[in-house]
């Protein structure tokens, strides 16, 4: 996203005359090259979204023939005292940090080296992006093989280390959690590597190689040179990873199903069963903007607090 | 790099991480390749091995057999090669303005982007179930890629805005001086230059919709209509007790497509993301 969302803006560039001298023909292209982009994005984007929050201050339901009327707060309200949906939000939560932050340790190690000149950094470079390139169901499924209590490679390495039975992990009380949590950070890998990298050699070498002449470690070429060049880009990826695994379903879905007990049983798991399996339109979008803003005031919260960091150093 | 190269120790444990890593990342996909290859008794063993004692095909057969799996690929394929096309023509005249006239509208565009990455599906798919069936396409594979299309916009957006960058503005002066007309400039001088670009991006918005899940799972409800990942998990009963062999098959057999794909642009992937944050 970065060259997007960063991209300077000229916003006055194409209203001057300067631009428009050219004949309104230069325009009407324009508008005629929008077109056909712009009508889907309105009519199955950001009207559906508009539309998922209105529905929120509804009682709309699936398959209902009255109509569905405005009931104001009520769903927030009702929300509130849903004790089931909180615990599914905390379970949320502790998901979506416990597999970013690993993800974006695990990730800048591996850009790091793969950004040395190592044998067989083509061919790892290339495996890297493997998870990436596997339906979502796939890896959940080629993780509950691994997990499998019996014919699982995880138990069977533990018995061979001698390191005891090994156990149901999928479906243990203690160990759903951080198992779907490692299957997580297995499955984001790829992207957050492939844009770390893109960041690290995005680093002046010149200024590794003055470094490193004037005898500087490791630890401090990494601090001084690679990570204020970096920075931009591990906080955007750090912060769509967040989004994108609080807002993750397949995975979970297919190892866990929200089990055991609702161990694991993110909130996007809980709103889908509230929408689809009892048909709680109203309610399941809700869920849905309560989502929305605590996400966007934790990024807010996050954002600001790191660019302050940066102004004070 | 080589001009502070490590030394023997530092490059050892470089080498231990690198491995520790790819062992990480590779070893639950060989490990689904070697149960997709053993036959059932070995499933059943209480000492699994790493390389099947006697590989068989039975799990193949079996799969097959067990599900729809070959109709179901159909149906993935259709909607995915039908969903990457579409948006590729769609996105790429929006990405060509956004990349050559910076306006209001660019500004909306990038806020678009931003906003859609960040709602859960929850709140889109309820509202686009109501559209969907106001207009008879619930249950139907042109629904879905219709909602595969806007899922996959902002990706294919950036991506093409990136590689429209790429080609030199001066390039498409050059023609207009010349006299070429407008959509001349476009065809002749600027799309041959793009095509690379486009295919990537097609293929990855094909591979974002053969991968695709929550979608198909709510729109798609009649069994004949069903898409590979969601036939994929029939194959896990509802009390969560799967058969292993053929699970694992046709888990394997689903996942080739998409990483044929990710072998031919592995590099484009890469390298558009790189030019992608370079140029900011």
């Amino acid at each position: 996203m970065a060259s997007v969302v960063t991209a300077p803006k000229r916003s006055a560039d194409r209203t001057t005359p300067g631009r428009t001298r050219g004949g309104p023909g230069r325009d009407h292209g324009a508008w005629f090259l929008v077109l056909p982009a712009l009508l889907p994005i309105l009519v199955l984007s950001v009207g559906p979204l508009l539309h998922g929050i209105a529905l929120a201050f509804t009682d709309a339901q699936s398959g209902r023939t009255q109509t569905t009327r405005w009931i104001g707060t009520l769903n927030f309200r009702d929300l509130l005292h849903d004790t089931l949906f909180w615990e599914s939000f905390r379970i949320g939560l502790l998901w979506a940090v416990g597999v970013t932050v690993p993800q974006f340790l695990l990730a800048l190690g591996l850009a790091l080296l793969l950004n040395q000149d190592l044998r067989l950094r083509r061919l790892a470079r290339a495996l890297a992006i493997v998870p990436w390139a596997m339906p979502e169901v796939v890896v959940g499924i080629m993780w509950r093989l691994v997990y499998n209590p019996d014919a699982g490679i995880l138990n069977e390495t533990l018995r061979d280390l001698g390191l005891g039975d090994g156990r149901a992990w999928l479906s243990g009380l203690g160990t759903a959690l951080p198992a779907v949590i490692v299957v997580g950070v297995w499955a984001g890998m790829p992207q957050t590597t492939v844009a770390l990298l893109a960041g690290v050699q995005n680093t002046p070498r010149e200024l590794h190689e003055a470094a490193a002449l004037d005898g500087a470690g490791a630890w401090r070429r990494f601090r001084t040179v690679t990570w204020p060049a970096l920075r931009p880009v591990a906080l955007a990826i750090t912060a769509l990873n967040f989004i994108w695994n609080l807002n993750s379903f397949a995975l979970v879905y297919v190892l866990t199903n929200g089990g055991p007990g609702g161990r694991t049983r993110l909130p996007m798991l809980f709103a889908y069963e509230e929408a689809f399996r009892y048909g709680q339109f109203g309610y399941a979008a809700a869920m849905g903007c309560v989502l929305v803003a605590v996400v966007s005031v934790l990024l807010a919260l996050f954002l600001v607090g790191r660019l302050k960091g940066e102004q004070d150093r | 790099m080589s001009a502070f190269r490590s030394r023997g120790p530092a490059r050892a444990a470089q080498y231990a991480a690198l491995l520790a890593n790819l062992v990480f990342l590779a070893f639950p996909f060989l490990w689904l390749v070697s149960t997709a290859f053993k036959p059932a008794t070995e499933l059943g063993s209480l000492h699994p091995t790493w390389i099947p004692e006697a590989p068989t095909l039975d799990n193949f057969r079996q799969a097959f057999a067990e599900q729809p799996l070959l109709r179901a690929a159909g149906n993935s394929l259709l909607a995915a090669l039908a969903a990457a096309l579409v948006a590729v023509v769609v996105a790429t005249p929006l990405a060509y303005v956004l990349a050559r006239h910076r306006s209001r509208l660019t500004a909306a565009a990038t806020g678009w982007v931003v906003v859609s990455q960040a709602f859960p599906f929850v709140l889109l798919i309820i509202p686009l179930f109501l559209v969907l069936k106001n207009l008879h396409l619930v249950d139907s594979l042109p629904g879905l890629v219709l909602v595969y299309v806007v899922w996959s916009l902002p990706f294919a957006l950036w991506m093409l805005t990136g590689y429209v960058r790429a080609v030199p503005a001066e390039l498409e002066e050059a023609a207009a001086v010349d006299g070429a007309g407008r959509l001349r400039t476009l065809v002749s001088v600027t799309a041959p230059l793009l095509a690379p670009g486009l295919v990537a991006t097609a293929l990855f918005a094909f591979v974002t919709a053969w991968n695709e899940f929550f979608f198909a799972l709510v729109l798609l409800k009649t069994p004949e209509k069903q898409t590979l990942p969601v036939v994929l998990t029939h194959f896990i009963g509802a009390e969560g007790v799967a058969d292993l062999g053929p699970l694992a098959a046709a888990a394997f057999l689903a996942t080739l497509p998409s990483l044929l794909v990710f072998a031919v642009i592995q590099r484009r992937i890469t390298g558009g993301m790189q030019a992608g944050a370079v140029k900011s």
